[in-house]
């Protein structure tokens, strides 16, 4: 409708066709949105919204499949590269990409995660890392950094006893199989416009058949981390990009000599 | 086409190759390796999909996956292997994406031992993993029968979109018997109106076992019920051996379906009127078969109450079984009393 009443010539923002019309169930100042959209962006600019197939896992994406306009699978906790492994080994033209929190693809979902990218699995992960259990109501995850208060580490995640925030992004880096693996930030504009630049390389490097692509965004959770959305943003900065250092951690050649 | 010696892991792998097993998945356990292992090699020679994966839960939503997409999809396993899929079976139920099983028995509970035991009768038979279903369950008894099986297996889980298992033992799996495979099926791919392929042409699928809202998750698993008892109406199967005239029926499925057989021979042999009911299909229970036919059950080869329970079913209320004339074959010990 908005479409009919603004001249398109001065139209410079709407919601992309890759995105369905359903209000997200997400929290107001969550980064999740943001991270959906630019999937959703970067399927449609690629043109490939209809051989695309997502895999939502278990946690606050959990509904993903609302949003995102392709066809979809919902998988169990953490087993996402497992079905999208499944997925792609009988559909090897089609696109496939699973989109899963830390909790999903970093404690329960490591060895799905690891070995899909030891194969070289031609998938896609969007990877958000938000260092909490959203959905559940706030609890300590693999990433969660030390000293940081969440229900189940009340006063603060105790490393002695608790241990320590694990990088996925530098740990899959070492695997062979890997072909793109990077690390971005939703917490500002500029940023938010590298974050898409890397999933569209991790689509592409997919489309080219380059092997495991993963993209790591961090991102916010206002409620679970109990500040207001703008000073989520500001927390993500401060704390956890020096805990989680933004970077490419690993770019196949074949993958830097991608040109789109 | 000639009868040849097959290794009974073996011929349910090229049986299910014939069927137009389009992909699969799997983890080694013994004693179900070689099916592994064969399809190692004669999948990629065929050009069709093959993984063995890190672990058991990622072979299951492997082959979740896939058959999210309509693919003839299929592992294998055996007892501590079946309960790790045990949460991704569960997940294909409740999306109801066809999948063959093929759980190769041993010995258990725990790590248990390799020998072929029953023992996991009831987690095969009632599901396995959480919530309301039951997959469809084929016993053979010989390998001819498992290989003859494994069509009928595609055929049905993609009919009911269902679980549908082929439940051996190690000695089914293990043992070498003289086996005409079945023909070579094309792979034929068809387009289904709720798999997952990229919406083409065509309004998007979404696949899932969620259904936060409870009268619709209830609805579910009312369908599922609807589509259980139109396989029970539909799909039984099963052998009968001297009924007409027994006044003492034994029933038993698989290897104990066979070893029980020799024994209702030998004591025809001594003029006992003894008869044999060996379900093919253990679930659904052939119960109207049963019923129909088998005056009573005193004597159950196999597995522990929960079988004596069922075979109860099968024999259509006759004499209440005596537990002390239960010949037991659990913890993969030989079903034969010493």
């Amino acid at each position: 409708m908005v479409a009919t009443l603004v001249n398109p010539k001065n139209l410079v923002y709407s919601r992309p066709i890759g995105f369905t019309d359903t209000p997200t169930h997400y929290c107001p100042g969550c980064t999740h949105g943001t991270a959906h959209r630019l999937v959703a962006e970067v399927l449609e600019e690629m043109n490939i919204m209809d051989r695309t197939i997502g895999v939502a896992p278990v946690g606050c994406a959990v509904f993903a499949y609302n949003y995102i306009a392709v066809d979809f699978v919902e998988a169990a906790h953490g087993r996402a590269p497992a079905m999208a492994t499944g997925i792609k080994r009988v559909l090897p033209d089609r696109i496939v990409f699973a989109y899963q929190g830390d909790g999903d693809l970093a404690s329960i979902g490591m060895a799905e995660t690891v070995h899909a990218a030891a194969r070289g699995e031609n998938i896609t992960i969007i990877f958000i890392n938000n260092a909490i259990y959203g959905m559940t109501g706030g609890q300590m995850a693999p990433t969660t950094l030390p000293g940081m208060k969440t229900t189940s580490s009340p006063n603060g995640r105790d490393v002695e006893t608790q241990g320590y925030p694990i990088r996925v992004s530098e740990m899959l880096a070492t695997l062979d199989g890997a072909g793109y693996i990077v690390r971005r930030s939703l917490h500002d504009p500029k940023n938010i416009r590298l974050a898409k630049k890397a999933i569209r390389t991790a689509f592409e490097a997919q489309v080219h058949g380059l092997g495991f692509s993963m993209v790591e965004l961090l991102s916010t959770c206002n409620t679970g981390w109990g500040v207001t959305p703008v000073e989520s943003l500001k927390w993500l900065e401060e704390h956890m990009i020096p805990a989680f250092p933004l970077g490419d951690y690993k770019i196949a050649p074949s993958v830097a000599a991608l040109k789109f | 086409m000639a009868r040849e010696m097959w290794k009974g892991n073996e011929a349910i792998a090229e049986a299910a190759v014939r069927a137009g097993l389009e992909a699969y998945f799997g983890y080694p356990i013994t004693p179900q390796n070689e099916v592994l292992e064969y399809l190692s090699r004669r999948m990629p020679e065929l050009g069709r999909a093959f993984v063995q994966a890190e672990s058991e839960p990622a072979v299951i939503n492997m082959v979740y996956g896939a058959a999210c997409t309509g693919a003839r999809v299929m592992t294998s396993s055996s007892s501590p292997g079946i309960s790790l899929m045990s949460e991704g079976l569960s997940y294909i139920a409740g999306t109801e994406v066809p999948m063959v099983l093929v759980n190769v028995m041993r010995g258990g509970p725990g790590l248990g031992n390799i020998a072929p035991s029953q023992g996991d009768y009831n987690q095969a038979c009632k599901g396995g993993g959480h919530g309301d279903y039951h997959p469809i369950v084929l016993a053979p008894a010989s390998i001819q029968e498992a290989v003859d099986l494994m069509p009928v297996a595609f055929e049905l889980a993609h009919k009911y979109l269902n679980i549908c298992t082929i439940l051996i033992d190690g000695s089914i799996g293990q043992m070498m018997e003289p086996v005409q495979l079945p023909e070579m099926q094309p792979v034929v791919r068809k387009e289904y109106d709720w798999a997952v392929s990229g919406a083409k042409g065509r309004s998007r699928h979404v696949l899932s076992s969620i259904y936060l809202d409870v009268p619709t998750e209830e609805k579910t698993n009312l369908r599922l019920l609807g589509r259980w008892r139109e396989a029970q109406e539909n799909e039984i199967r099963y052998k009968e051996y001297f009924l007409e005239d027994a006044e003492i029926v034994v029933i038993g499925f698989g290897t104990a379906g066979r070893i029980a057989l020799s024994a209702v021979r030998a004591a025809r042999a001594q003029g006992i009127k003894v008869g044999l009911f060996r379900p093919h299909q253990r679930e659904p229970l052939p119960v109207q078969a049963g019923g129909g036919t088998v005056q009573a059950g005193p004597i159950l080869p196999g597995g522990g109450d929960e079988y004596r329970a069922d075979a109860q079913g099968c024999a259509g209320g006759g004499q209440k079984p005596d537990p002390g004339a239960l010949l037991r074959a659990a913890g993969g010990r030989d079903a034969l009393p010493g």
